[in-house]
C-alpha cells in the first residue's frame, strides 16, 4: 500500500520496508567509499575552470594587456579592484597603445571570485587561475598589488618598459597572427597552465612576501 | 516472598575491604574508558553514514580524540553566572554525574572468578532489588539538571532543564513498565540472579521481546538522545540544561550523558541479552566461554552493540516533534506496556500452577492475539476509511476551484477615498446632472 500519510502530501505513509530501507541506507552508507579529501597534505587539482586568484596577462612580447580602462573595477560587485591609468611614452612603454595600468590592486578580502571582471575585460589582461590559498593572517597583504597579479616572464618575453616587438601599431598586437601562439593551445602563462594544480608555492614571481 | 527473608545475595555480603576498593576501581576505570570510546565511537561511526571519515587526527586513527577534547574541556575558563546561585550550581554537576557512576555498581560483568585466592563475581555489589538501584540512581540524575537549570539564574537553561526532566520523568515510567515483565518473569530483582535466570535461554525470546523493543526506545528518550534529543537539540537549541556551565562542570554532564547511555546499554544486556553469557552458538563450539573472565567480553560486546544501535538511530532518523514525543511515550508505549504485562503476568500464574504451554496457548495466547488482530484490522480499516473521507473531502473541495485565495465572483470592492469623495460630491450635484454622471460611470466600467 503506498496511499500518503496525509491526504494530499506526497509523502508516504511509513511501512515496515520503509523503516527497514532507512535504517539500511545508513548502515550500508559506512561500508561505502568516503569523500573526505586530506587536504593540506594531498592536494587535489581544481575543475581546470576554477575560480582562483587573477592574473593579469602579457603579450608575447612581454608587454602588459592591461590598457587601464577600469572596466574591470566597474564590473566587480564587490568593489575590490581598484585601477589607475597611466600614460605609455615612447621612451617608457608598458602596454601596446597609449595607456597602461599603472596601478593594479584587488581585495581578496572583499573579491568573491564571481569572474564578472573576467567578463568585463577587454583586452583579456585579466584571467583566473586555479589558484585557492588565499588565506593569510594579516588584512594588508590580502591587498594584492599590480607585480603580485602579474604573470611571470615566459622565454621570449622581456620585462616592460621596452618599445613595441610585435609591430608598429597597437593594432599588430590583436592581430590572429600576434595570438597564434594562444590558439595552438600554448601557454600564456605558468598560471594558466590547464590540468596542473596551482598553488601559492607554484607562483614565486612577484611576491614580495612569504 | 524470598526478597524479604535475607537482605544480602548469596556471594555479596562477605567481601573483604581490599576487593571491593579493586572492584570500586575498576567499575570506575570501565565507565570512563566507556565513555572516552564511545564518544570516539559515536563520531567515527556517524561520520561513516555520511561518508565521512570522523575524527583521524589524534593518535592512532582519532582514537584519542575524545582524551584529548576532555583534557581541553578542563582547562578551559570557568565561566559561573552573576545570578547563579552558587552552592545549587556547583553541586548540580556532581548531582548528574555520581549517581550515573552509582548505578553501575550492580551490574554483573561476569560469573565468579578468582581473584588474588579470592572466589568472588564480577560484580561490585548486588542486593535483592539490584535493578531498583539502577532506577533510583537514574532518578536522582534527574535532580542534577533540574537544579542546574534552576541554578544556572537564566531563562534558557531553566526551560531546558524542565524539559529535560519532563522527558526523562515521562520515559523512566515507559522503562520501569518494560522491566516489570521481566520481574514477572524471572521471579527476581537482583541483577546477578536475572543473569543466571537466563543460563539456557535470554529473556529476549521469550514474550518478552515486547518489554525489550520498548525498553529500547525508552532508553534513547530516558537518555535525551537523538531522535529524542529535544532539550539539547543543538541544531535548533542553545544547549539546554547546561548552557551556563562550562569548564569541568561541563564535561560532569557530558560524562554523566554518555555513562547513563552505558548504564541503560549494560542494563538491556543484563535484563534482556543474557547479561555476561556468550551469544548463543559460541556455547557449543567453546566450553569455556561461559566461565572464568572471557564472560566480560561478552558483555562488552552486547554493550557496544546496543551503543552502536544508539549512534545507528542518531545517523538515520530525524528529531521528532515535542508533542509527538509525548504521544508516543505515554499514549503508546505506556499502554502496550501494561496490556503486555497483564499477559506475561496471566501466563507466568497459569504456567505456575501447573498448566501446559498448550493449555496457556488456547486460554490465553490466541484470545489475545485474536482481539489485538482484530483490533489492528478494525483500526487499519477505520484509518482507511478516514483517509477515503478525507481524500473525498479534498476532491470535493478541489471541484469548487483552485485551492489558493482567489476573490469570490460576486465580490463587491469598496471604492477607493478618491471615488467615493466624488461620488459624495456627485450626489449633492441636481438630479439631471446626477443621472447624466451616473450614466457616464456607467458606460466607463463597462
Amino acid at each position: 500500500m503506498s496511499r500518503p500519510s496525509r491526504p494530499g502530501s506526497n509523502e508516504p505513509a511509513p511501512t515496515p520496508v520503509g523503516f527497514a530501507k532507512g535504517f539500511g541506507l545508513t548502515f550500508t552508507t559506512m561500508f561505502k567509499k568516503v569523500f573526505t579529501e586530506q587536504y593540506p597534505f594531498d592536494i587535489y587539482p581544481t575543475a581546470p575552470r576554477y575560480h582562483g586568484r587573477h592574473v593579469l596577462n602579457r603579450h608575447p612580447d612581454g608587454l602588459e594587456k592591461c590598457v587601464g580602462c577600469e572596466l574591470c573595477a566597474w564590473a566587480c560587485p564587490a568593489d575590490a579592484i581598484y585601477v589607475e591609468g597611466g600614460d605609455n611614452t615612447d621612451t617608457e612603454r608598458y602596454s601596446p597603445g597609449e595607456r597602461y595600468g599603472a596601478v593594479y590592486q584587488i581585495n581578496y578580502l572583499r573579491c568573491i571570485f564571481c569572474g564578472l571582471c573576467i567578463e568585463a575585460c577587454p583586452t583579456r589582461s585579466l584571467t583566473m587561475s586555479n589558484e585557492y590559498e588565499l588565506a593569510l593572517d594579516n588584512r594588508q597583504e590580502l591587498i594584492y598589488t599590480k607585480e603580485q597579479l602579474m604573470a611571470p616572464l615566459l622565454p621570449g618575453m622581456e620585462a616592460p618598459p621596452h618599445p613595441m616587438r610585435l609591430g608598429d601599431s597597437e593594432k599588430d598586437y590583436y592581430t590572429v597572427d600576434s595570438q597564434a601562439p594562444l590558439q595552438k593551445g600554448e601557454p600564456q602563462s605558468s598560471a594558466n597552465e590547464a590540468g596542473r594544480p596551482i598553488t601559492g608555492r607554484a607562483i614565486e614571481v612577484g611576491r614580495h612576501h612569504g | 516472598m524470598s526478597l524479604a527473608a535475607s537482605d544480602v545475595v548469596p556471594g555479596f555480603g562477605d567481601q573483604p575491604f581490599w576487593l571491593i576498593v579493586i572492584k570500586v576501581l575498576g567499575v570506575f576505570v570501565f565507565l570512563v574508558v566507556m565513555t572516552l570510546f564511545s564518544i570516539v565511537f559515536e563520531r567515527k561511526v556517524v561520520g561513516r553514514m555520511q561518508n565521512r571519515i570522523g575524527p583521524n587526527r589524534v593518535g592512532p586513527w582519532g582514537t584519542l580524540q575524545s582524551l584529548a577534547d576532555g583534557m581541553k574541556l578542563a582547562f578551559k575558563e570557568e565561566i559561573i553566572p552573576l545570578l547563579a546561585d552558587k552552592p545549587v550550581y556547583f553541586l548540580a554537576p556532581l548531582l548528574s554525574a555520581v549517581p550515573a557512576f552509582l548505578a553501575f555498581s550492580v551490574m554483573p560483568f561476569g560469573p565468579e572468578v578468582s581473584m588474588f585466592g579470592h572466589h568472588t563475581p564480577l560484580q561490585l555489589t548486588d542486593l535483592p532489588v539490584g535493578v531498583l538501584v539502577v532506577f533510583a540512581c537514574s532518578s536522582l540524575g534527574v535532580y542534577g539538571i533540574v537544579l542546574s537549570g534552576w541554578a544556572s539564574g537564566s531563562t534558557y537553561p531553566l526551560l531546558g532543564g524542565l524539559r529535560s526532566a519532563a522527558q526523562m520523568i515521562s520515559y523512566e515510567v515507559a522503562m520501569g513498565l518494560s522491566i516489570a515483565g521481566v520481574f514477572i518473569w524471572s521471579g527476581t530483582m537482583s541483577t546477578s540472579q536475572i543473569v543466571a535466570g537466563q543460563d539456557h535461554r535470554w529473556y529476549v525470546t521469550s514474550p518478552l521481546i515486547v518489554s525489550f523493543c520498548i525498553y529500547c526506545i525508552a532508553i534513547v528518550g530516558e537518555t535525551n538522545r537523538a531522535p529524542f534529543d529535544l532539550p539539547e537539540a543543538e541544531s535548533e537549541l542553545v544547549g539546554g540544561f547546561h548552557t551556563e556551565y562550562s569548564s569541568f562542570k561541563f564535561a560532569m554532564f557530558f560524562l554523566a550523558e554518555y555513562i547513563n547511555m552505558v548504564t541503560v546499554s549494560a542494563l538491556a544486556t543484563t535484563l534482556f541479552l543474557g547479561g555476561w553469557h556468550a551469544p548463543w552458538p559460541i556455547h557449543y563450539i567453546w566450553a569455556g566461554c561461559n566461565s572464568g573472565w572471557y564472560p566480560m567480553i561478552w558483555f562488552v560486546l552486547k554493550v557496544v552493540a546496543i551503543i552502536f544501535v544508539f549512534v545507528w538511530l542518531r545517523g538515520t532518523l530525524p528529531r521528532m516533534r515535542y508533542d509527538q514525543f509525548m504521544h508516543l511515550g505515554w499514549k503508546v508505549l505506556i499502554p502496550i506496556n501494561l496490556a503486555w504485562i497483564m499477559l506475561i503476568a496471566t501466563v507466568h500464574v497459569l504456567r505456575s500452577r501447573g498448566w501446559a504451554s498448550w493449555q496457556v496457548a488456547v486460554t490465553v495466547v490466541i484470545p489475545t492475539a485474536a482481539v489485538l488482530l482484530i483490533w489492528a484490522i478494525a483500526g487499519e480499516a477505520k484509518r482507511h476509511q478516514n483517509y477515503v473521507a478525507a481524500a473525498e473531502e479534498e476532491e470535493a473541495e478541489a471541484r469548487l476551484g483552485p485551492a489558493f485565495p482567489t476573490p469570490p465572483l460576486n465580490l463587491v470592492v469598496p471604492k477607493a477615498p478618491a471615488v467615493a469623495r466624488a461620488s459624495r460630491a456627485r450626489a449633492s450635484l441636481p438630479r439631471a446632472a446626477r443621472r447624466a454622471s451616473v450614466s457616464q460611470q456607467g458606460d466607463d466600467d463597462e
